[in-house]
C-alpha cells in the first residue's frame, strides 16, 4: 500500500514540521545522536518520500521496482528514521528505541536491521559509491527505477566522493541523482573554515554532471529540482541544496555544538515549541 | 584521580609534549572527539586541519615525518584502518616516524553503533612488520605512552584509545616500559592477559576469583606489538591456564597474539579468548560488554571454565 503523497507545498511544509518534532523527540529519548544534519536534510527527505518523487512500497521494502535512496551521511538517522516511520516502514513507537540495545534503529543505518534502509553507512564517503553501484546495476538491466543519494558537504572532503563523482558520467547515469546537503557546518567547525569547497557546483559541472542549485528549504525549488533531474537525459544530476544546519531550531542553527549532541528534555521542549510555533 | 577516557588523557598529554616545536598534530574534523582540540588551542600554528579525508591525512603525516617533524595524526580508529594501505605504504614502508592515535575503539563506545567501532584495528596493524601498537589501560599509562612515543620511539607507531572512561589502574610513579608486559597481580592458577579497557575488567574478575579460592594473575599488555613473548610464555608455563581479554575481535587481536606465542613455545597450556566475534551495535557500554561477553563476569567465567 503506497503512502499518500502530495504536491501541495503547504501540506509538505506541515509534514516536515511534524518530522522535525519527531527528530527532537527521539533525540531527547535516546540522549545521543545528530540533530543538526537531520534538521537540514528533512525538507528534502519530505519531498522525496511524500512529494511523489520516490516510488516505494513500505509493506514490501525490497520491491524490485522501487527507487533507491542511500543516506551517505549516515549519522543523520534521526531525520531518516522519522521519515521512514511516517512513510509506513515501521511504527512510530520504534523511534523511541533509537540507539538502544537490540533496536532495529541503530545509531547509523543498518540495512540488515532497519526496514526501508537501503544501505548500511556511517563511514563518510562510502555511501555515494554504493549508490553509484546501484545505479550502474539499473543501467545494465535497463531498469526503470532511479537512485538517489544524499551526501554531506563536510563529507564531500573525502576523496572517495570525488572518485564516485568522476565515474558517474562515464556510464551516462541519468538514473542517478546526488543531493548535497550544503548545510555549511560539519562536526567541529564551519565547512568553509575546515576545507573550502567553493565553487562546489562548478566542481560537479567540471566532472560533466547536470547541476541544479536550490534553496534546500524551499519546497517548490526542491520539487522542481527533482523533476528536472528526472527529465535530464544522458548524465547524472547533482542537486546542490543550500541549507542551514539545525534549521528550524534557532539555538541549533549553524552551530557546530549541535552536530552530534542530543537536546535535554528542557531544550527539546523549547525546540518543539519553536518548530510548532512556526517561526520560519 | 577520577576515571578518565584514555582519549582525553591523550589530549592532555599532547599539550605537554607540544612544548617541543617539532610536534605537529593533524585532524580529520574530529578534534572534539579525540581531544586534539586542546593542542589546537595551545599551538594553533602546529595544528593541521585536513577535514574528512583520512587518506590524505595519513599521507601528509608521512611527509611531515620525513621532513623532521613529529606528527601525531588522530581520528576514530576505524577510519584509520579503513586506509590501511596508506598506513602500509606511505607510513610503514617509508619507515616514517608517524604517530597515529586511533580513538573510539571497541564496542565500549556505545550508542553510535557498529560503523564507528574499531574491532579489527589491532589485527590489521599487527600485520605491518614495523608498526608499534600501544594500548594504555588508564590515564597515567596514556601519559607515559604519549611521552615515550613522541620522543623516544623510532619507527611508526599506533596508539589505541577509548571513548569511555577507565578507572586508574596505576599510581603516580608507575614506570611504563615499552614492549614489556606489566604484571598487575600475581596468581598461581590462571593468568588473565588483558589490554586496554579490559584490564580493569580482568582485575575485577581476579578479585572475584580470589574469593572462590582461585588465584588469578593479571598481565597488562600495553604494548601489543612488539609483543612481550617472554612474559606470556612465562605465564603459560607457570599457571598453565590463560584467558586473553580485549575489546576487539578475537581473531587477529591480542587473543591471536597470545595463542601464537604459546603455540610457538610449545607450552602445554589451555587458552580461552575473551573478545568480540561479531560486528558491534548500539547500546550503552555496560549493556554491550554484557551482550558481547566482555565484562568482568565474563572474564571470570572464562577462567572458571579452565578450572577443574
Ligand atoms: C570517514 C569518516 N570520518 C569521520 C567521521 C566522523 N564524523 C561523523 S559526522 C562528521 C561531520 C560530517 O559533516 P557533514 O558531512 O557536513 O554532515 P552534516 O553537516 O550534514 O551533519 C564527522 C567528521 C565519519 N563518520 N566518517
Amino acid at each position: 500500500m503506497p503512502v499518500t503523497t502530495t504536491r501541495d507545498t503547504s501540506e509538505l511544509r506541515e509534514i516536515a514540521k511534524e518530522l522535525r518534532v519527531q527528530i527532537i523527540r527521539l533525540l531527547v529519548e535516546a540522549k545521543s545522536g545528530h540533530p543538526g544534519g537531520s534538521l537540514s536534510e528533512i525538507d528534502i527527505l519530505t519531498c522525496l518520500y511524500f512529494g511523489a518523487i520516490l516510488r516505494y512500497r513500505p509493506d514490501e521494502p525490497s520491491w524490485p521496482e522501487r527507487d533507491r535512496f542511500v543516506l551517505s551521511k549516515g549519522h543523520c538517522t534521526p531525520g531518516y528514521y522519522s521519515t521512514l516511520a511516517r512513510a509506513g516502514y515501521f511504527p512510530d513507537e520504534w523511534l523511541m528505541t533509537f540507539r538502544k540495545i537490540g533496536s532495529p534503529l541503530q545509531g547509523h543505518p543498518d540495512r540488515t536491521k532497519g526496514p526501508g534502509v537501503e544501505a548500511s553507512t556511517g563511514s563518510l564517503g562510502q555511501g555515494i559509491s554504493i549508490a553509484l553501484g546501484i545505479a550502474i546495476a539499473a543501467k545494465i538491466d535497463d531498469a526503470p527505477w532511479r537512485t538517489y543519494c544524499m551526501v554531506g558537504d563536510g563529507e564531500s572532503e573525502s576523496g572517495q566522493v570525488w572518485e564516485a563523482v568522476m565515474s558517474a558520467p562515464k556510464f551516462n547515469l541519468d538514473n542517478f541523482c546526488v543531493i548535497v546537503d550544503n548545510n555549511q557546518v560539519q562536526q567541529t567547525e564551519p565547512v568553509e573554515k575546515i576545507m573550502d569547497l567553493a565553487p562546489l557546483a562548478d566542481k560537479y559541472r567540471a566532472f560533466n554532471w547536470h547541476v541544479v542549485e536550490i534553496d534546500g528549504h524551499n519546497f517548490d525549488e526542491i520539487l522542481a529540482a527533482f523533476d528536472e533531474a528526472a527529465a535530464t537525459k544522458g548524465k547524472p544530476t547533482a542537486i546542490i541544496a543550500h541549507t542551514i544546519k539545525g534549521k528550524g531550531v534557532s539555538f541549533m542553527e549553524l552551530s557546530p555544538a549541535w552536530h552530534g549532541k542530543a537536546p535535554s528534555a528542557e531544550e527539546g521542549e523549547r525546540a518543539i515549541a519553536e518548530i510548532l510555533g512556526g517561526t520560519k | 584521580m577520577a576515571a578518565t577516557a584514555t582519549r582525553q588523557a591523550f589530549g592532555d598529554a599532547l599539550v605537554k609534549v607540544g612544548s617541543d616545536p617539532r610536534v605537529v598534530v593533524i585532524d580529520g574534523d574530529t578534534k572534539n572527539s579525540t581531544f586534539t582540540e586542546l593542542f589546537a588551542e595551545q599551538y594553533p600554528d602546529r595544528f593541521i586541519e585536513l577535514g574528512i579525508a583520512e587518506n590524505n591525512m595519513l599521507g601528509v603525516a608521512a611527509g611531515l615525518a620525513l621532513s623532521g617533524k613529529i606528527p601525531w595524526a588522530a581520528t576514530f580508529s576505524t577510519f584509520i584502518v579503513g586506509r590501511l594501505e596508506v598506513v602500509r605504504m606511505s607510513v610503514c614502508y617509508n619507515e616514517a616516524n608517524v604517530r597515529i592515535a586511533g580513538t573510539h575503539v571497541g564496542v565500549g563506545i556505545g550508542d553510535d553503533g557498529a560503523s564507528q567501532m574499531a574491532l579489527e584495528d589491532i589485527a590489521a596493524l599487527r600485520a605491518l612488520p614495523n608498526m608499534a601498537i600501544v594500548q594504555p589501560c588508564d590515564s597515567i599509562e596514556t601519559h607515559h605512552a604519549v611521552e615515550y612515543l613522541t620522543f623516544e620511539h623510532v619507527g611508526p607507531a599506533f596508539l589505541r584509545l577509548t571513548r569511555q572512561k577507565l578507572e586508574d589502574v596505576h599510581q603516580e610513579g608507575y614506570r611504563f616500559v615499552f614492549g614489556k608486559a606489566d604484571q598487575l597481580r600475581q596468581g598461581t592458577d590462571v593468568t588473565l592477559i588483558a589490554t586496554g579497557a579490559l584490564v580493569q575488567e580482568a582485575l575485577a574478575a581476579a578479585k572475584a576469583l580470589d574469593g572462590e579460592g582461585v588465584s588469578a594473575g593479571v598481565l597488562n599488555i600495553h604494548t601489543i606489538a612488539p609483543l612481550d613473548v617472554d612474559a606470556i610464555v612465562g605465564a603459560a608455563r607457570s599457571t598453565g591456564r590463560i584467558v586473553s581479554a580485549e575489546d576487539h575481535n578475537v581473531n587477529g587481536g591480542l587473543g591471536s597474539a597470545v595463542a601464537e606465542a604459546i603455540a610457538e613455545a610449545g607450552i602445554p597450556a589451555r587458552l580461552v579468548r575473551v573478545g568480540t566475534r561479531a560486528f558491534g551495535e548500539s547500546g550503552s557500554q555496560e549493556e554491550l560488554y554484557d551482550r558481547f561477553g566482555l565484562s568482568a563476569t565474563h572474564v571470570a567465567d572464562a577462567a572458571r571454565s579452565l578450572m577443574g
